[in-house]
């Protein structure tokens, strides 16, 4: 047990800096305010550069210059501030640059509230930029696991010359816990950065950064070229947490915070002799499909647990491939479900399964927002 | 543990919780809040915690309230989730009862000691006392240096000095005595350079069992165990 006692939110700082980010730009927003401003405080130190930008838009474009030139970059915010960034986002993937986006997500739509949320899930990734592109997206689910993801994040970024998103939320960026830097985390051999607008020296051709492609036919070979990187992510990133997964009836799949939150509902769960497993992605994209592929035959269903009103239910559906049914129970909004709530939902779906109720037919999706009481379902 | 004598130190004291972000203020100030209500002790708790949107005493104004406590936070109640300086000027009322013990349960570093200045002339009648509280495992106070710093910080825009010390290192769940008793040999070492008191050494309750024959020697302040209210049971 490490003895450094950090806040989400300067862990991430701290990981970035010790991955070699040298250039920051932000904005700040609650809940993740106290990153920018633990940058600003830091990266002097080591030679490095922050700026508050004067918008996330200016942010998220000097991160696109910073990256062009070769720098170690990331930029951060959260929900309605990644929003903003959209633009740029599309632009750096579309000039395949590396670079680290962090969300410390907090309730939406529009301005919403502070208080954490996992509704930018589709965000993150479906896009919210415009083009056939995909984010490396992370979804770490403790501080320690966030100081890990937020290194590795650097290299893949470098590696695939792409942008790698870190999806935490407003409560793993307030939070604290006890932390380690690990000297042994795993490290690529990079590309040289050959790409980099460094200056001629009148030695060589200018090199150019842009996503603009006028003659279809190369940019859809362009496009080719991205998603031969997309599929290679789908083959060697994703990366997933099972727990329990033998001789239970109910899995729940469930990322970050939320993920805590049904470990406990398992315990309690586990003390009335209710043994549920836990299907944890960490990466949200490449989705972990492989496991949904091989669970064991005692598996009968699947209940999806999200702060969101179950943004992560079409992944799913992609991966059970239509074999089980699934449910949800969720808060949205900036509420965070309790482990009563979870365990709850399972002991109601195992009750409903005795009598042949509410899970009927598979393939049947039964949404269930807390606070409505409603349910729809059926085949879909 | 020494558990009649937080009533018995001063009636109607006033105790403003400063320190550096994370060093843990509030778990202190809710936990003190309720051991003095448990007591009998007529207490107020003021959040006037302007930095943090999260973990803020307010949380627990239910409980607190339920346990006999008058709890102030916000001018727009205790369950608008925003940062904003919008403290309620119900706090003055308890600062002009001087049978009421007072906790000012305050933001982080020297920005959220800011908002003392509005108490300033209500702080003066009282007999208030700033508390520092020092925790050993954040990265900015390992050592007395980096405490100092902080201390200075929060003395030179808060007007106010520093008065006494709480100890409270720890790792959340899994405290230890080992850590309460490296916790307390740091806030041992400010106090002989400051000559400030160590008012209160906190933990969890386990991690305070045996602490003085740990030390082999008896604990300066008293002890105050940690209930964790701010951490839900999946933390």
């Amino acid at each position: 047990m490490p003895r450094t006692l950090m806040k989400g939110n300067e862990v991430i700082g701290a990981a970035a800096i010790r991955a070699g980010c040298r250039a920051f730009f932000g904005y700040p927003i609650t809940p993740q305010t106290e990153l920018p401003e633990y940058m600003a405080a830091q990266l002097p130190k080591v030679g490095g550069v922050f700026v508050q930008a004067e918008s996330e838009i200016a942010a998220i474009n000097m991160v696109y210059g910073a990256s062009g030139s070769g720098a170690r970059v990331m930029t951060s915010s959260s929900s309605p501030g990644i929003a903003l960034k959209q633009e740029g986002i599309s632009y750096i993937a579309g000039a395949e640059l590396p670079c680290v986006i962090v969300n410390v997500m907090r309730g939406g739509p529009g301005l919403g509230g502070i208080q954490p949320s996992q509704s930018d899930y589709f965000q993150a990734t479906r896009g919210g930029g415009n083009g056939d592109y995909r984010l490396l997206v992370y979804a770490p689910a403790s501080l320690q696991e966030l100081a890990d993801l937020v290194q590795i994040a650097f290299d893949k970024a470098d590696y695939y010359r792409n942008p790698v998103m870190v999806l935490a939320d407003g409560m793993l960026g307030q939070m604290m816990e006890p932390v380690e830097f690990r000297d042994d985390l795993p490290r690529m051999e990079l590309p040289a950065k050959d790409f980099a607008a460094t200056g001629t020296m009148g030695e060589r051709a200018p090199r150019v950064i842009n996503s603009l492609y006028l003659k279809p036919e190369e940019l859809e070979e362009h496009i080719h070229r991205l998603f031969a990187k997309y599929e290679a992510m789908k083959v060697n990133e994703p990366l997933v947490e099972t727990v329990g997964l033998e001789g239970a009836e109910i899995v729940v799949v469930a990322y970050g915070t939320t993920a805590r939150i049904v470990r406990s509902a398992m315990a309690t769960l586990a003390e009335e002799g209710i043994h549920i497993g836990l299907i944890r992605p960490i990466t949200l994209f490449p989705y972990p499909m492989g496991v949904f592929e091989t669970l064991p035959d005692s598996v009968r269903q699947l209940l999806v647990v999200e702060m969101s009103m179950g943004q992560m239910i079409d992944d799913v559906r992609i991966a059970n491939e239509g074999r089980l049914p699934i449910s949800f129970v969720g808060r949205t909004g900036g509420m965070v479900p309790t482990p009563a709530l979870v365990a709850e939902r399972v002991r109601e779906l195992l009750g409903a399964t005795a009598v042949g109720g509410a899970t009927e037919g598979s393939g049947a999706t039964a949404y269930q927002g807390v606070g409505t009481g409603s349910t729809t379902g059926g085949a879909r | 543990m020494g558990t009649e004598s937080v009533a018995s130190t001063r009636h109607g004291a006033v105790r403003v919780v400063t320190g550096h972000y994370g060093s843990g203020k509030t778990e202190v100030s809710v936990s003190l809040a309720m051991r003095l209500a448990a007591q009998g002790v007529p207490v107020a708790l003021a959040d006037l915690d302007v930095v943090n949107p999260y973990f803020r005493s307010r949380e627990q104004a239910d409980l607190m309230t339920a346990a006999g406590i008058r709890v102030i936070s916000s001018s727009l109640g205790h369950t608008i989730t925003l940062d904003l300086p919008a403290v309620s000027p119900e706090v003055h009322i308890p600062l002009a009862d001087p049978t009421c013990d007072v906790i000012l349960d305050v933001g982080g570093n020297e920005v959220g000691v800011r908002v003392l200045a509005e108490f300033a002339a209500d702080l003066r009648r009282r007999t208030a006392e700033v508390l520092l509280v020092v925790n050993a495992y954040r990265p900015e106070t390992v050592d007395v240096a980096g405490v100092l710093h902080h201390l200075r910080a929060i003395e030179a825009t808060s007007s106010l000095t520093v008065g006494g010390l709480i100890s409270n290192t720890h790792v959340c769940r899994d405290t230890t005595v080992d850590d309460v008793v490296a916790g307390y040999r740091l806030t041992q070492a400010v106090s002989e350079q400051t000559g400030l008191p160590i008012r209160f050494v906190c933990g969890i309750p386990s991690a305070l069992d045996g602490l003085a024959d740990r030390l082999g020697a008896p604990v300066e302040g008293e002890l105050l165990p940690i209930g964790l209210y701010l951490r839900d049971a999946w933390m």
